[in-house]
């Protein structure tokens, strides 16, 4: 019996190394990628032979031969996910706050129509949005893909939704009996209890701008103008065979904030998934 | 007391039924009947805007709508010279009338509210008592509207980047856009009803193709979410056996692959899989088994987006399945252990009922999303490998995919927006059943 568990936990411990070493080795061996010594994808050894910094150095120095201007890139990435962060939070938390706590004629049509809307294929709209921002002048501008990101927040709000249901009713109404108004009950009690579920938002409508691919790619026409997700995409089909280091570490860099905030903020993510799963 | 109540609602009856048809006729009319000055106000000045905007736009462009323009672009002769005069841009016109429909139809809105709020003031006179004057319908006003002050900027929001964007794309598909031959402002674009759904669904060329990315976008759905949350049980449990130490170290070694975005993700695998230089090969090799054709084989790219879609879905699975596990209460386990039941059986009994009572509504929408499941298809193998029976679509092509590559290469327009609303259908079905079922368990309480 006990020789047959032991047996049982070896086995397992041998499947959990495995499953940790594919988890774990495309992260790994694109950090290889990205100080080896050359430009291509091909390496005779998995530590590369010649390790190098120079990758990392070309990606913030001007390429005479090439058009990646990488810096620029990446302050365009963070200004359009800080503010689509912040609006987008704002928006989408308003939103659940007001379906999940006040009964108002058509809320029920509200709620349906916002689930219908979400069943449509995101980019149903693109061609809509393309010619639209068009007539506005405001194609190839970093504001209207803000714009676009923060206008469909609203759409995601059903988990904040599922959050506020769980604050206890009686805690604004024995604030409503001392006399406070609807602002001040959200401000002073409502917003102080929502720091997780804020977190959350904020995290996942960050990470949404960060690597939107989709939209991006749409509305931002010219090279300067660009994202990370756009320009990392270009570099793999234009250049990957001749550029892989270049593109390894520029994902490096990409990545690696992401990775870390995701990884500290587990908690909130998992409480952010399970609320959306079981509230729908 | 009771006689000089009914004596004031007969005296003023029939007060409510004059404003309301005062506000019928003018908005604001039936407010100034009641004697809310402020009030009427500014519903008559609404009133005046509306009509000022009806008239002068939103009527020709309406008419634009159901006429995409008549005048198309050509050659005319200016002087001595032949120019190219500028007619109708029907997609324009198509727009403006949705916006110029949108604004309409807030309008009527609008009135239907002006003619109500006559009527309930009025009732009010009826029994006798004051019309609020405009400080207190102020105060009403932010108190009772408050959520509506909440969602009013959400709202214009969604209508104007979501709802009106839908709207438009819809139309798309009962009409000839598309290219060659009709792409304005070259060429007028006409209203074709039905046809671009029966010629996806019975003209050879494009009934192959759809039927074809239709058929592998089904079966990938199902395998996508069938081997991701399997696999999220089984790494979940394997987590949480009796006897297994560092347990917080191998769920944070696992949920990597979560954290790293998707789109690295992805191009990295791209490159990971190269048929000639990738390492996965380079391995293969030196084991002496010669390299599999990741990306260029039809079937064997199918397999790699599916494990490759392992490797990122997995470890949500997993953290769902996770949560599930710690909320199942241990009596039951050790009951069953009294009674003698193998780890099988208790797995079978007791765990896996658990798990999937609590996360098949998550399943269903895993597979709805995975029909939509843009990036692991468009990021790692862009559709490809080709396939010569398709029109403009490869052989790993879901709908989405498919869908953006008419839109956006191939300026298919109409026949993009037949496929979008074909795909909404399938998706509205399954979650409208999930919603019914999800509701019906609710009430079943199965779970105490």
């Amino acid at each position: 019996m006990k020789s047959k568990r032991k047996v049982k936990l070896t086995f397992s411990y041998i499947l959990l190394a495995l499953i940790a070493v594919a988890s774990v080795y495309p992260a790994i061996w694109i950090v290889m990628s990205s100080f080896k010594a050359g430009d291509s994808l091909y390496s005779e050894t998995f530590i590369p032979r010649q390790l190098t910094f120079q990758h990392y150095k070309d990606l913030f120095s001007g390429h005479s031969d090439k058009d990646l201007p990488y810096l620029r890139w990446y302050w365009n990435t963070l200004k359009i996910a800080v503010t689509s962060m912040v609006l987008g939070t704002i928006i989408q938390v308003l939103t659940a706050y007001a379906m999940s706590r006040f009964r108002f004629k058509g809320r029920q049509t509200a709620m349906t129509t916002v689930l219908i809307l979400g069943m449509f294929p995101g980019f149903m709209s693109m061609i809509a949005i393309y010619l639209m921002l068009l007539q506005l002048n405001l194609l190839d501008s970093p504001w209207a893909l803000v714009l676009v990101y923060t206008a469909g927040a609203a759409l995601g709000m059903f988990v904040a939704k599922g959050f506020f249901d769980t604050i206890p009713r009686a805690l604004e109404e024995s604030a409503l009996l001392d006399g406070a108004g609807h602002w001040k009950i959200f401000t002073a009690i409502i917003l102080p209890l929502s720091r997780p579920i804020i977190t959350y938002i904020g995290l996942t409508t960050f990470t949404g701008a960060w690597v939107d691919f989709i939209f991006a790619r749409l509305i931002l026409r010219s090279r300067e103008n660009w994202t990370l997700a756009v320009g990392l995409y270009e570099m793999v089909n234009t250049y990957s065979s001749t550029e892989f280091t270049l593109f390894a570490a520029g994902s490096v860099l990409v990545a690696i904030p992401i990775t870390i905030l995701y990884m500290f903020l587990q908690r909130f993510l998992v409480q952010g998934l399970t609320a959306g799963a079981t509230k729908g | 007391m009771g006689k000089a109540k009914t004596a004031a609602l007969h005296g003023s009856s029939g007060r409510a039924k004059t404003a309301a048809w005062l506000s019928v006729l003018c908005m604001g009319l039936g407010q100034l009947y009641n004697r809310q000055y402020v009030k009427a106000a500014l519903f008559l000045l609404a009133e005046a805007l509306g009509v000022y905007f009806i008239a002068t736009t939103l009527i020709r462009n309406l008419m634009g709508l159901i006429t995409l323009g008549d005048t198309p672009t050509r050659m005319e002769k200016v002087g001595r010279l032949y120019q190219n005069v500028p007619g109708d841009h029907s997609i324009f016109m198509m727009i403006y009338g949705l916006v110029a429909f949108l604004f309409l139809a807030l309008f009527l809105v609008f009135y239907v509210l002006n003619v109500r709020d006559a009527y309930t003031v009025g009732r009010l006179r009826e029994e006798g008592r004051e019309a609020p004057n405009f400080r207190e319908t102020l105060r009403y006003a932010s108190d009772k509207g408050f959520p509506y002050v909440l969602l009013s900027l959400p709202t214009v929001g969604v209508l104007f980047f979501t709802v009106l964007p839908i709207l438009f794309m819809i139309l798309i598909a009962f009409t000839n856009y598309a290219a060659p031959d009709h792409i304005p402002p070259k060429n007028l674009v006409d209203w074709v009803g039905f046809d671009t759904f029966t010629n996806l669904l019975t003209l050879k060329a494009w009934s192959r193709t759809f039927f074809g990315v239709l058929t592998w976008t089904v079966i990938w759905a199902i395998l996508a979410t069938v081997t991701t949350y399997f696999g999220g049980i089984f790494v979940a449990l394997l987590i949480e056996q009796h006897g297994i130490r560092f347990k917080a170290f191998w769920r944070t070694v696992f949920i990597i692959p979560y954290a790293i975005p998707q789109f690295i993700s992805l191009l990295v695998m791209k490159n990971l899989l190269n048929d000639q230089f990738g390492p996965i090969n380079q391995y293969l090799r030196w084991m002496g088994l010669g390299g599999l054709p990741w990306l260029n084989d039809p079937f064997w790219a199918k397999v790699t987006v599916l494990m490759v879609n392992m490797w990122i879905g997995i470890p949500v699975s997993m953290i769902l399945v996770l949560g599930v596990l710690t909320s199942i209460p241990r009596d039951l386990y050790e009951a069953a252990d009294i009674d003698g039941a193998s780890s099988f059986r208790k797995f079978r009994a007791i765990t896996l009922p658990f798990v999937l009572f609590q996360t098949t509504p998550v399943l269903i929408m895993q597979f709805a999303g995975n029909i939509n499941n843009f990036n692991v298809i468009y990021l790692l193998t862009g559709g490809q490998p080709a396939n010569g029976e398709y029109s403009f679509a490869g052989s790993t092509d879901l709908l989405v995919t498919w869908l953006y590559k008419l839109t956006l290469d191939n300026q298919r327009y109409n026949f993009a927006s037949a496929v979008g609303i074909i795909i909404f259908i399938i998706i509205a079905s399954f979650s409208i059943y999930n919603y019914r079922r999800s509701r019906s368990f609710k009430e079943e309480d199965m779970i105490q």
